[in-house]
């Protein structure tokens, strides 16, 4: 699972005001290399949740995005590769993601995140 | 690419081997798909460098048509494990990279705005009824561009009144009308192969801004 599908995934327990973001449990993180898309990065940026991309990123051993990004950093290559790095070339492969409210871990097997709940959760 | 290329590279796939009628796992054909998909993109720039989730999955074809038509990112979303290994591995077997999440649709906490395209062929609700308009309602939240989906025709009142009316899209219109081939995979298909009508639609979510 890339980290731009992390950043957009939620826990949607029965009761949980704010699922976002998940925390990040990593045993197993992989990379896949994707040709760079600068349309597609600057189309995205403003709808990423970066804080939670930063941390997420980190979690998963890659300390490269700044803690606050401007705008204009958009225009350098520099960034753009960093970002591209973290969004879409990073995989969660084996591990966790847990509920930030009620702890609640959702397994990570083969890259693909178990997020279905059990009856007492819906 | 070609339509043509298009619809042989999805004939490759795997299918259910063990389809689950509760789940009313019917596959999406290579010729369905490949027109669904091609007709999004081509007509309506709705594929290619885009964020496409493909809700209920199966073995992966919609969201397999949008990688290669060129979609950035691609999520296929399914409640069933045995589908999402199927996927995963057409996926690999074509070299493309897609993200997999194990969810009941119903249930999936996806926030709006990131993705651009929701692509579907929902279970047609005759085991569970609405079934069809639990996913359109789900994709109507999450999609900020366009829902593509396939609802069966003699449904096409009752979707284009839901949607309008229940499910703010902002407009529902019948793309066109395809026959969907239906293999004889259940015991209670009587006939050997069932042919029925379906219409893909195109839903335009109401804009959030």
């Amino acid at each position: 699972m890339r980290l731009l599908t992390h950043n957009m995934l939620s826990s949607n327990i029965k009761g949980v005001t704010n699922g976002f973001p998940l925390r990040i449990e990593a045993e197993k993180v992989v990379e896949k290399q994707v040709d760079l898309n600068i349309d597609f990065l600057k189309n995205m940026f403003p709808k990423i949740e970066w804080k939670a991309l930063v941390s997420a990123s980190r979690t998963m051993g890659y300390a490269e995005l700044p803690e606050e990004v401007e705008p204009s950093k958009l225009d350098s290559e520099e960034f753009l590769r960093k970002f591209h790095h973290a969004l879409l070339e990073l995989h969660l492969e084996e591990g966790a993601l847990v509920c930030p409210e009620t702890g609640r871990r959702f397994p990570v097997s083969k890259g693909i995140p178990n997020m279905l709940l059990h009856e007492d959760e819906v | 690419m070609k339509l043509k290329h298009l619809e042989s590279l999805l004939g490759r796939l795997q299918q259910f081997s063990n389809p689950k009628v509760e789940l009313e796992q019917y596959p999406t054909g290579p010729h369905i798909a490949s027109r669904m998909l091609y007709t999004a993109e081509n007509s309506f720039g709705d594929v290619s460098d885009k964020v496409v989730a493909d809700f209920g999955c199966g073995c992966g074809t919609l969201g397999v048509a949008a990688a290669l038509l060129g979609a950035e990112h691609v999520i296929g979303i399914d409640v069933d494990p045995e589908s999402l290994e199927l996927a995963s591995l057409n996926a690999e077997e074509l070299e493309l990279d897609i993200d997999y999440i194990h969810c009941n649709i119903k249930n999936l906490g996806l926030r709006a705005e990131v993705v651009d395209t929701v692509v579907m062929n929902p279970p047609f609700g005759t085991k569970k009824k609405g079934a069809d308009m639990d996913f359109l309602s789900v994709a109507l939240k999450v999609a900020s561009q366009a829902v593509y989906s396939l609802h069966k025709t003699s449904t096409r009142n009752h979707v284009k009144r839901a949607a309008l009316q229940h499910l703010n899209a902002s407009s529902a219109e019948v793309i066109c009308e395809l026959r969907y081939d239906l293999p004889q995979m259940y015991m209670f298909h009587k006939k050997r192969e069932v042919d029925i009508a379906v219409d893909l639609w195109r839903f335009v979510p109401q804009s959030r801004i």
